[in-house]
């Protein structure tokens, strides 16, 4: 990319390169925005919407395209042909601005997140920790959005998104510091370098604490990017739709779209920092082929993620306000600061990392998804009796 | 501090137990009907045989008798017959049904003695206009039908006079009849109107 930019800036001696750089990153900018960031998001909602679909026992949007796939297109040529009501009494220029915030913190994040080995728009040295702060511009947009709607259910909404990042800030960043203990390193891709493809290589297998790690970054991730069950800030059922309640058409569209895209960079902070990013086996010299393999996986690693998301979603009930703060201050943030020390002491005490404790921790991962596995068969024949035709088969 | 690791282990495995739950609806079958156009049968053929759906008339078998227009407790039956004097023959010359002011109620198909007057299954009748609903079933004026006292033998009118009294027996059991006669095809549990909603309307 510098390189590039470089070239272009020789090729035109008399303009400033300044500008050239200027220019080049816009483009640059447009481009991953519109060719992913965009596409990403908006498919999320289609997925989102066929997987609680089917949670729930329904189809959901399957008539616009193969499969309803073109769903997203649809909703948003909708939303942009719709009107833009601006209400009388809201504060206009920060009401319009507002979504225009949100977008940009969270299409700051993919600046410095890796796609495959080549691919990462910057490779900044203090990555994690950008990405970390950078994502906090959301809640300055959400935090507007709910001041200036002048209404009282969009300012609770605001003031809630900014409560729950302040507090979830802090055992997210204790639960990335076991992952950058472990890499030595803050950049993305330093992080990905330390961990391999297998999974006895990833992070989160290194030690019982990097485990829990791993999971409390999960929840807080969750918390942070306003998603059910921490929803608060935009909780239907108390708030009507929180800070975005005045908001129609497409500027409303651009809170969603933030959402949905948040999910996926959260997809993509989870297995970068835990579950080894886009590492794949060294199967081939083919620079392409190897890069193409590389982002296919990181994709589906944070897709993988994106799914739990939903299906969390679909499956537990938003918290109250008080219980948010409970698990925040009672339980995650003590359990992240002795998660920190204990990584930082199985570091010390088995300094070239121990393959037993590796393996002891894969197998305890796969036991508890053949647990899963179990109770969900379970639940399914207890369930499925009388779909299966079998109902009263054991009744008297 | 029992109560702390209670609490967490509570709703580590509550959580997980309830993920199990909704992640085995992904192995289940929507419910969801994909009402009209993606339906394995018409939704016509899936109701219960005596649905109350549209009216329809038969005027093969219709004896212009007037006792469907009398038992309508919203006059939505209008019926003009006209008697020849020289032959003694009445002709029928209107027989409009108001199928928006229909309520369905059935109490038309009840007196009808030949089972001319009767619903099929059929219920949708969206449309734009109003008049649209009001159903002509006499476009030229024909004669009506006149029971023969030897018992009818022509061959164009004994299927037709078999449905009509087949529905009037059935619609005045107040359930279900046992079983059809061996040498109706119709199956079992949707004897007469299914035969009648298959037949469909014009």
């Amino acid at each position: 990319m510098r390189a590039y930019l470089d070239a272009v800036a020789a090729g035109y001696p008399s303009t400033s390169p300044a500008l050239v750089y200027l220019l080049g990153m816009l483009a640059f900018g447009a481009l991953v925005v519109f060719v992913f960031i965009l596409p990403v998001a908006g498919i999320t909602s289609w997925v989102e919407r066929r997987v609680w679909a089917r949670i729930q026992s329904r189809i959901g949007p399957n008539r616009v395209g193969p499969g309803g796939f073109l769903q997203w297109l649809a909703d948003g040529l909708k939303n942009l042909l719709k009107e833009d009501v601006i209400p009388a009494a809201v504060d206009v220029p920060m009401f319009r601005l507002a979504p225009y915030v949100v977008v940009a913190g969270f299409c700051a994040a993919f600046v410095a997140l890796p796609f495959a080995g080549s691919l990462i728009i910057a490779d900044l040295n203090i990555g994690i920790l950008y990405i970390s702060a950078i994502t906090s511009l959301v809640v300055i947009g959400i935090l507007m959005a709910g001041w200036s709607s002048n209404n009282k259910w969009s300012m609770l909404g605001g003031i809630r998104s900014a409560t729950q990042i302040i507090c979830y800030e802090i055992p997210v960043g204790l639960s990335i510091f076991p992952a950058v203990l472990l890499s030595g390193t803050l950049s993305m891709q330093g992080i990905v370098a330390a961990q391999g493809w297998a999974p006895t290589s990833w992070h989160m297998f290194h030690s019982p604490f990097a485990f829990v790690a791993f999971v409390m970054f999960f929840v807080g991730a969750l918390a942070e990017g306003n998603r059910t069950p921490f929803d608060l800030p935009e909780a239907d059922s108390e708030l009507v739709a929180g800070f975005a309640t005045e908001y129609s058409g497409m500027r409303s569209l651009l809170f969603f779209l933030a959402e949905w895209g948040n999910l996926y960079v959260i997809g993509v902070l989870v297995s970068t920092l835990f579950m080894g990013g886009w590492q794949v086996p060294h199967f081939t010299d083919n620079a392409v082929v190897l890069t193409v393999a590389q982002f296919a996986t990181m994709f589906l690693k944070a897709y993988f993620w994106v799914f739990v998301a939903m299906w969390v979603r679909a499956t537990l009930p938003r918290v109250r306000v008080d219980q948010f703060m409970t698990l925040c201050w009672k339980y995650m943030v003590p359990i992240g600061l002795v998660n920190v020390i204990g990584a930082a002491t199985v570091m010390v005490l088995l300094p070239d990392g121990s393959i037993v404790l590796r393996l002891i921790m894969v197998t305890v991962a796969v036991a508890i998804l053949v647990q899963f596995a179990r109770r969900v068969l379970f639940h399914l024949h207890r369930a499925d009796y009388g779909r299966l035709g079998r109902i009263g088969e054991g009744a008297a | 501090m029992s109560a702390y690791v209670g609490n967490i282990v509570d709703s580590v495995t509550s959580i997980f137990d309830g993920m199990a739950v909704t992640f085995s609806h992904f192995f289940r079958r929507p419910y969801t009907v994909q009402y009209p156009d993606r339906m394995p049968v018409r939704v016509q053929d899936a109701l219960p045989y005596r649905y109350r759906g549209f009216l329809e008339v038969d005027l093969e078998i219709c004896t212009g008798c007037l006792a469907c227009e009398r038992a309508c407790p919203i006059d939505c039956i209008a019926i003009d017959v006209l008697k020849n004097k020289e032959t003694k023959q009445n002709l029928l010359v209107r027989f409009d049904i108001d199928l928006a002011k229909c309520m369905y109620c059935g109490l038309c198909s009840e007196p009808c003695p030949t089972g001319s007057i009767h619903h099929t299954r059929e219920f949708e009748g969206a449309d734009y206009s109003l008049e649209s609903m009001v159903r002509r079933f006499v476009l030229d004026p024909v004669e009506t039908y006149k029971p023969k006292k030897s018992g009818e033998d022509d061959p164009a009118i004994v299927p037709i006079l078999e449905r009509g009294m087949r529905y009037v027996n059935e619609f005045a059991v107040p359930e279900a009849p046992p079983k059809p006669p061996k040498k109706d095809a119709a199956p079992a549990v949707k004897p007469a109107v299914g035969a009648a909603a298959a037949e469909g309307q014009p």
